[in-house]
């Protein structure tokens, strides 16, 4: 170990010591700075991103023998990683102090979730991927369950609980597989005995338990069980958690195991992965139509968003894995800002997560009702909103490896899909709401603000998508 | 003779039993924690088997890891058994449907 190991990672490392600081101050401070709480975890962000941004080094570079690597894509998931989660932050800000939930345990949890995401994306080995992991689940399942009264959320932190701890094992008992065809737990390492080992049937049975893992993370189908449920039941300020930054991390993870770790392989994963892009796709597109609750749709959604970003990576070559990175910071900023408009809209005894709940939104809010159009337009990937170009460049990204048939797929996914959302559109703006609604705008300032920031983020960027585009394709060489 | 594929296969049994516990399993929660924890434990035997045939420890080292977070599984695990106790007066699988995963 060098100083320059530890000037390599100080973004995590500042992260963890905020981390215990802020655990120190919520145990001491109590209740009546619950505020303090949230503004100490907000500055605490900003200085990891600053810490991120600022590192005067060349890039890549490895820290501690190859275990961390700081390099294009690690930076760019990192920075959007603590965006998503800042905007977690105000957004469930709100929600938390009316349902008077444990504040301080929801920043901390969700900072560890963050580190372990910080993590998982440099890994440059086997063990730090598995660490990353476990930190970012691990705290997820906690969060799951912070809502500790509530039957259902305790039903769906039990049920993700229990799915993802089979995942993990799944996964390792994948990379117990590789270690044993190749001798070493490094991802470039594997990379380099791969062609020459004698034991690539071993290696390719090991693939397809990493693979499995892989896929339960991003919740593809067949293995989105835990998804749905864990959406519906959690309370909104975990959903959105849920819903963006771990997308982030599974990208990341995928593309370290999969393009670093195990590229000699690609013939093999390219068919899982679109078969696994074919499932979701259809799973998400038809039956997020017959759903009510507004949460357990999104669910859905997110499982067909998560084919079409299996798209991009089944391609296996530099544009597809951008297209991959472009899609999951896309679908980050949209499931931010739709989870964003719930959390406004919810009040003390009143969810907001049912479709109908939505009814005359526009005759009450009309600039919220615009923003969730804004989100629904996006995510179903109406032009030229942030949501279509991202699909345009996974599904371009699957015709350039001669996947044509794939691309076909999800383009009839992608207008299926439309349906469910216009759907919701249809039932701001043209349904009266109901006699007893009560439905009002959170008149929290900084909410308000933000997601309008949000939400207006996703036209900006589908209109100049050039700059993050071209900076995702530098993070792959191109 | 006790070879390497001994092990390999000790492991594969245990892995599938812990599997097949999961999901035959529709009683009992507490089982299904035990499965998991004995999935963790049939890969840390095929990592112990490699590292000793290769002669790198740092499979051994992974083991470590592993063992550790096992637990912190475990304690997070059961946590959130105690709370669905709580709510619900029940740790029967079956009775857990208000979602309809």
């Amino acid at each position: 170990m060098s100083w320059n190991d530890v000037l390599t990672m100080l973004p995590e490392l500042y992260l963890t010591g905020a981390i215990c600081v802020l655990l120190l101050f919520d145990a001491f401070a109590g209740t009546r700075y619950r505020s303090a709480m949230h503004w100490l975890s907000m500055l605490a962000l900003l200085v990891t991103a600053l810490l991120v941004v600022s590192a005067q080094r060349a890039i890549p570079a490895t820290a501690f023998s190859g275990m961390y690597v700081d390099d294009t894509l690690a930076q760019i998931l990192k920075l959007f990683s603590i965006l998503s989660v800042a905007l977690v932050f105000v957004f469930s800000e709100p929600y938390l102090r009316m349902r008077k939930m444990a504040v301080g345990e929801f920043h901390t949890l969700t900072l560890f979730a963050l580190l372990g995401i910080m993590l998982l994306v440099s890994a440059g080995n086997l063990v730090m991927i598995y660490l990353g992991l476990e930190l970012l689940t691990l705290s997820s399942y906690a969060l799951v369950a912070l809502d500790r009264d509530s039957p259902r959320a305790t039903e769906a932190a039990m049920k993700y609980f229990v799915l993802g701890a089979l995942a993990s094992g799944l996964l390792l008992y994948g990379m117990s597989m590789l270690y044993g065809a190749t001798g070493t737990l490094s991802l470039p390492g594997i990379a380099a005995t791969l062609p020459v080992t004698p034991h690539q049937s071993l290696a390719v049975f090991g693939l397809v338990f990493v693979i499995a893992g892989i896929a339960f993370k991003f919740g593809a189908a067949p293995f989105h069980m835990w998804l749905p449920d864990v959406y519906e039941g959690s309370p909104s300020a975990v959903t959105l958690f849920v819903a963006s930054a771990p997308k982030l991390a599974a990208v990341g993870m995928a593309l370290r195991l999969l393009d670093v770790g195990l590229h000699p392989l690609l013939p093999y994963w390219q068919d899982m992965l679109a078969v696994l892009a074919v499932a979701s796709l259809v799973i998400g597109s038809l039956v997020a139509i017959v759903q009510s609750n507004l949460k357990r749709m999104l669910a859905y959604s997110t499982i067909g968003h998560m084919g079409f970003l299996f798209l991009g990576l089944s391609a296996g070559t530099s544009f597809g894995n951008a297209a991959a990175v472009f899609y999951a910071i896309a679908y980050v900023l949209m499931s931010t800002a739709a989870f964003g408009v719930i959390l406004a809209l919810a009040r003390a005894g009143f969810e907001a997560d049912r479709i109908d709940d939505l009814r005359g939104l526009n005759q009450r809010s009309p600039w919220f009702a615009g923003l969730m159009a804004l989100a629904m337009f996006s995510l179903g990937g109406v032009p030229p909103l942030f949501g279509f170009w991202a699909k345009l460049l996974v599904l371009q990204s699957a015709i350039g490896a001669h996947m044509l048939w794939l691309a076909i797929v999800g383009a009839f996914a992608a207008i299926i899909s439309l349906f469910y959302y216009l759907r919701v559109v249809k039932v701001m703006y043209f349904d009266k709401p109901a006699e007893d609604s009560a439905l009002l705008v959170s008149s929290d300032a900084s909410l308000r603000w933000v997601l309008s920031l949000n939400a207006l983020a996703l036209l900006a960027l589908g209109v100049f998508q050039g700059p993050l585009l071209d900076w995702c394709l530098r993070g792959f060489g191109g | 003779m006790i070879t390497l594929a001994h092990y390999i296969v000790l492991g594969a049994v245990l892995f599938c039993i812990a599997v097949a516990g999961i999901f035959i399993n529709r009683k009992n929660v507490i089982v299904l924690l035990m499965a998991i924890e004995l999935m963790l434990l049939a890969v840390n035997i095929n990592f112990i088997a490699f590292s000793r045939f290769f002669g790198d420890v740092a499979g051994q080292v992974f083991v470590f890891f592993i063992l550790t977070v096992a637990a912190a599984e475990s304690a997070i695990g059961l946590a959130i058994l105690t709370l669905l106790f709580r709510n619900r007066r029940t740790i029967n699988v079956a009775e857990f449907d208000d979602l309809r995963g």
